[in-house]
């Protein structure tokens, strides 16, 4: 028998649910993993094995009991610290929130218990979700599983390392600029940025409200489609999640096939910058996906020359507001309150010493942008750019159904390599911004080893708003393509820790 | 803040100047929950008890429009004669303040909910006076802050502060007039009658109670004075946060006479915020706005657009009650008043307990005559609002009926009233245990009669002779040995009666 951290989700749901195995067995080996090899990775913030063991308990009391249970009921996952939890810290990766116990769940930790999921802790982040590395994190950085010297994609490091070192089947990722699939690309995993509005954002601390999007982290197209459709679905909460049915995503992932698709290829998305075994793994990836019988459409998109730097403006302007209420009163950190500060003292202490360098310099760019005078030039612009990327797009899906591109320019750089240099590490999410600014729904899943490092590539697939399912379809095509072809998952190339 | 000025005569200031103001009225809707979470509105909780993640500013929590609230917004700017946008959204505004849960307000900017409307005010001598509006917009409230340990609850010299979340999220509408031009010497007039048409309006679209004196409805005045003729504006002051019809009056009235004083004298009129005394009828100087503020407005993210449907905007429209202006009109006419006499009504708080009197069944006269009358003697030297005196219009009816009847004399009814508001009972309970029916036996009230007449020969001559006016002491003659329970106009006729005299 396969030990039971290497199964996927969907195969140890199937145990759990056939009493092959219980869901206190799968959560003890997994925490025992954590407890194995944690230390060396730093995926995880706060583990709660409590909290975890309590969860497995009640669905294999439910399961005696003979009732019905979720389709992932008894699966262990890794959340991103960013999902408010009750009665668990949660720190967004900020020393301002150090200590703050939330008094409520997110929809989405809430949509998990009810389907059964078993919660093991809360995963490392960049602070407030800012960066592409895990090093802007507060508790310090988190290793890539494949290279504990190399970092594992950011913002979402903590959840993909969770997943390629075995600690977990499932992640819970957030997506502003690349914050799930560019993790998943450097981490050889799979994630999905759903359609904006797709997945509840009440309760996931926000960092720029109209970019900010959960979604799941797995380490199979099947397994991300079982999470995307637990987590998915309308919020009256959350006034800006979609009130339509959630896209057959399962099913899709079940039925994987590019047979007859216009899959296109987009000028914009190569040139200066991407590294060579990147493009030739993407490039290998397309000729598979022509082999597969996709009709392969050249594109041309000019506005995403601009995204990054609309990006640049608007997620900063946005955050600039949000983070105003991090101001010592309430909740978390407090500096300087010796009796006798005054408010204003306390909160600007308070921001000094917990808020981190990629923060500030994001406040900062953001109070700019949005200053009167200024505003019509940088976040009025911007949000002009954003609209042309959403008319591009458009014009895109009328003559292809989806678009693929490498996820990110490069893979893992080592740790402290983009650290002092942000502009460097702001074009690690080159290729994934432009969905982010115009909505749509985009996956990332590995396509090989790039040959110079042997470290994992991923291949993005792009789908309109609303049809995620296109996202699975392909991508389960091209999984099952690749594992063909390797002989086995990609993942299982990574070292054993 | 302790430079005192030697203030312009108020003629005198008019005479060179003419004002220009701008009154932006805030109002707190009468929902029943937050404009953007499910907690309570309800006023006296203790504090912090009404509060959720959402209006708390919780890292994460999100707002959700309140229906309601959007719907009152739009009966408030049908009512103002507004245009009512087919699309708009809210906007942050961004300042830090510590009753703020978030450090920024949820407001609107540049796509006000409604706007380009108009609100006509009657002024004291009955004259209809036009306020523009620009525009109503959606808010929601602070939270409160308590500063203790200063001198007069100002945050200078506080030693510490409490805040008071309860308040934070409660929806508001604020209402902001164009420029307000050409009302002259009575601009200060003008202001109060506009708040209290705004007020009477609100309350009439039951929206809210609006009563100034819980803070439900606060007024900030913007004033500025420009030369005679000119045609630009002066530099403006905001007093803000006056919070009654009084005030508002005496606050114009008071920054008129400040600003002419600095300006004939050379000086500039700084932009400032003031705050406004009622205990001295005076405004002192708030913060000063060297440069306006810079709220850093931008579309809310985390709220989807308002796109009220035109079908929506038109039942909304239909749904509307009588306006108050119109009402007051229709009711002048009908009860045959004069529009000082309907100023009067209206300043003295009794416009409506005068229609639930009607409606209880006395006529227009008798229920104007107590409620202005009697009653607002009573109120005054109670010194309370009419509708909180210990009658119902029911009971003035009732009273108005027995008096109609002619078992009540005004006399006696005066005394019953009396009694009602001495907590002594219903008006025919009083009548009972006071014993204070007319004396309607006129056998009795006959005997009375004789009885004055032979009390009085001389009189009674007089009469005779024809004059009929000297009947009135034979009358109290009789009033006096009955206690006053006789129906005085029985008592006349029965005298002339019996001395044979017949008026002419």
């Amino acid at each position: 028998m396969t030990e039971i951290i290497k199964l996927t989700a969907a195969e140890t749901a199937e145990r759990i649910a056939s009493g092959e195995l219980t869901a206190v067995e799968v959560a003890e080996a997994h925490l025992a993993r954590i407890e194995a090899v944690d230390e060396k990775v730093h995926a995880f913030l706060h583990i709660d094995r409590e909290g975890a063991l309590a969860q497995a308990r009640e669905v294999d009391a439910k399961r005696e009991r003979g009732e019905e249970l979720g389709p992932l009921a008894g699966v262990p996952l890794a959340l991103k610290d960013i999902f408010t939890t009750e009665g668990v810290p949660t720190t967004v990766g900020s020393k301002i929130l150090e200590g703050w116990i939330p008094p409520y769940d997110a929809t989405l930790v809430k949509r998990l218990k009810a389907a059964d999921v078993v919660i093991l802790g809360k995963t490392n982040m960049d602070e407030f979700a800012m960066g592409s590395s895990t090093e802007n994190s507060a508790y310090g950085p988190t290793g890539n599983p494949w290279d504990l010297t190399r970092i594992p994609g950011g913002s979402g490091g903590g959840s993909s390392a969770a997943l390629a070192a075995y600690m977990a089947p499932l992640a819970i990722g957030t997506d502003t600029g690349g914050s799930i699939r560019q993790p998943a690309a450097v981490t050889g995993t799979v994630g999905v940025k759903p359609t904006y509005g797709a997945v509840s954002r009440y309760g996931m601390v926000a960092f720029s409200s109209s970019l900010d999007q959960g979604g799941p982290c797995a380490r199979t197209v099947l397994d991300a489609a079982l999470l995307h459709e637990v987590i998915a679905g309308h919020d009256p909460m959350d006034s800006t999640s979609i009130d339509a049915p959630v896209p057959p995503v399962v099913e899709a992932a079940r039925n994987g096939s590019v047979a007859g698709m216009r899959v296109g290829v987009v000028k914009q998305f190569r040139g200066e910058g991407y590294q060579a075994g990147v493009v030739q793994r993407f490039e290998e990836s397309v000729e598979l996906l022509k082999e597969l019988g996709a009709e392969i459409v050249e594109l041309d998109c000019p506005s995403f020359d601009l995204a990054l730097s609309a990006y640049y403006l608007i997620a900063p302007s946005e955050c600039s507001s949000n983070l105003a209420r991090f101001d010592g009163l309430r909740y978390g950190l407090r500096v300087g309150d010796d009796g006798t500060a005054s408010a204003e003292s306390v909160t600007s202490l308070t921001r000094e010493a917990g808020f981190g360098d990629e923060v500030k310099r994001r406040i900062m760019l953001g109070t700019y942008a949005l200053s009167s005078g200024y505003y019509d030039a940088y976040y009025g612009s911007a949000q002009k750019v954003r609209t042309l990327i959403t008319r591009d797009f458009e014009k895109a899906f009328e003559q292809v159904d989806v678009i693929v591109s490498p996820t990110t320019p490069t893979t893992a750089f080592p740790i402290g390599e983009r650290a002092d240099d942000p502009m460097a590490m702001y074009l690690a999410d080159l290729c994934t911004i432009p969905t982010n600014l115009a909505g749509n729904s985009a996956m990332s899943l590995p396509c090989g080893l790039a040959p110079e490092d042997n470290l994992p590539v991923g291949l993005q697939i792009i789908a309109p708003a609303m049809k995620d399912d296109r996202l699975y379809t392909v991508g389960a095509a091209v999984e099952a393509a690749f594992v063909e072809k390797w002989g086995h998952p990609l993942i299982e190339e990574a070292p054993s820790l | 803040m302790t430079t005192t000025i030697d203030l312009v005569s108020y003629e005198d200031a008019l005479a060179s100047y003419d004002p220009v103001m701008g009154l932006e009225v805030h109002v707190e809707l009468g929902t029943n929950t937050k404009m953007f979470c499910g907690c309570s509105t309800a006023l006296g909780a203790e504090p912090n008890t009404q509060t959720c993640p959402t209006c708390l500013g919780m890292p994460g929590a999100l707002p959700v429009v309140n229906a309601t609230g959007v719907e009152s917004a739009i009966r408030i700017g049908l009512a103002l004669n507004c245009e009512i946008a087919e699309w708009c959204r809210f906007a942050r505004k961004n300042y830090f303040y510590p009753d703020m849960p978030k450090n920024f307000q949820t407001s609107q900017y540049d796509e006000p909910i409604a706007f380009n409307g108009y609100l006509d005010v009657q002024l004291e001598d009955g004259e209809t006076f036009r306020v523009e509006i620009e525009r109503a917009h959606m808010e929601e409230d602070t939270g409160k802050s308590l500063h203790v340990g200063g001198a007069t609850g100002r945050i200078h010299g506080a030693s510490h502060s409490l805040l008071d979340y309860n308040r934070a999220g409660i929806p508001l509408i604020e209402i902001v007039t164009k420029p307000i031009t050409g009302a002259g010497e009575r601009a200060p007039e003008v202001a109060r009658a506009y708040v209290r048409e705004l007020r009477e309006l609100i309350r009439a679209l039951g929206v809210s109670e609006a009563r100034m004196e819980q803070g439900q409805m606060r007024c900030d005045v913007n004033l500025s004075l420009m030369p005679k003729g000119a045609e630009r504006f002066g530099t403006r002051s905001e007093t803000k946060n006056v919070n009654s019809l009084r005030s508002v009056e005496r606050a114009a009235r008071f920054e008129i006479q400040r600003h002419a004083a600095v300006l004939s004298s050379g000086g500039t009129i700084v932009q400032e915020t003031r705050h406004f005394h009622e205990d001295t009828g005076s405004t002192t100087s708030g913060r000063v706005k060297e440069e306006a503020e810079d709220y850093r407005y931008f579309p809310e993210p985390d709220l989807v657009p308002v796109a009220p449907s035109r079908e929506w905007v038109e039942e909304i429209r239909a749904s509307l009650p009588e306006l108050p202006l119109a009402r007051r009109n229709r009711l002048r006419e009908e009860w045959g008043v004069s529009g000082t006499d309907m100023q009067a009504i209206l300043n003295a708080g009794a416009l409506e307990l005068i229609v639930q009197t009607i409606e209880a069944g006395a006529d227009a006269t008798s229920a104007r005559k107590w409620w202005m009358g009697e009653l607002a003697r009573s109120a005054n030297e109670a010194g309370v609002a009419p509708d909180r005196l210990a009658i119902t219009p029911a009971q003035v009816a009732r009273v108005s009926e027995l008096v109609a009847k002619g078992e009540l004399n005004d006399k006696l009814a005066r005394q019953v009233i009396e009694g009602v508001l001495a907590g002594e009972g219903t008006p025919d309970e009083v009548v009972d245990r006071r014993g204070l029916k007319v004396v309607s036996d006129e056998g009795a009230l006959g005997a009375a009669v004789d009885e004055a007449i032979a009390g009085n020969p001389g009189v009674a001559d007089k009469i005779r002779g024809g004059k009929v006016a000297a009947a009135g002491a034979l009358v109290g003659a009789v009033m006096k040995a009955t206690r006053g329970q006789a129906d005085a106009a029985r008592v006349k006729e029965l005298i002339l009666e019996k001395l044979g005299v017949t008026e002419g």
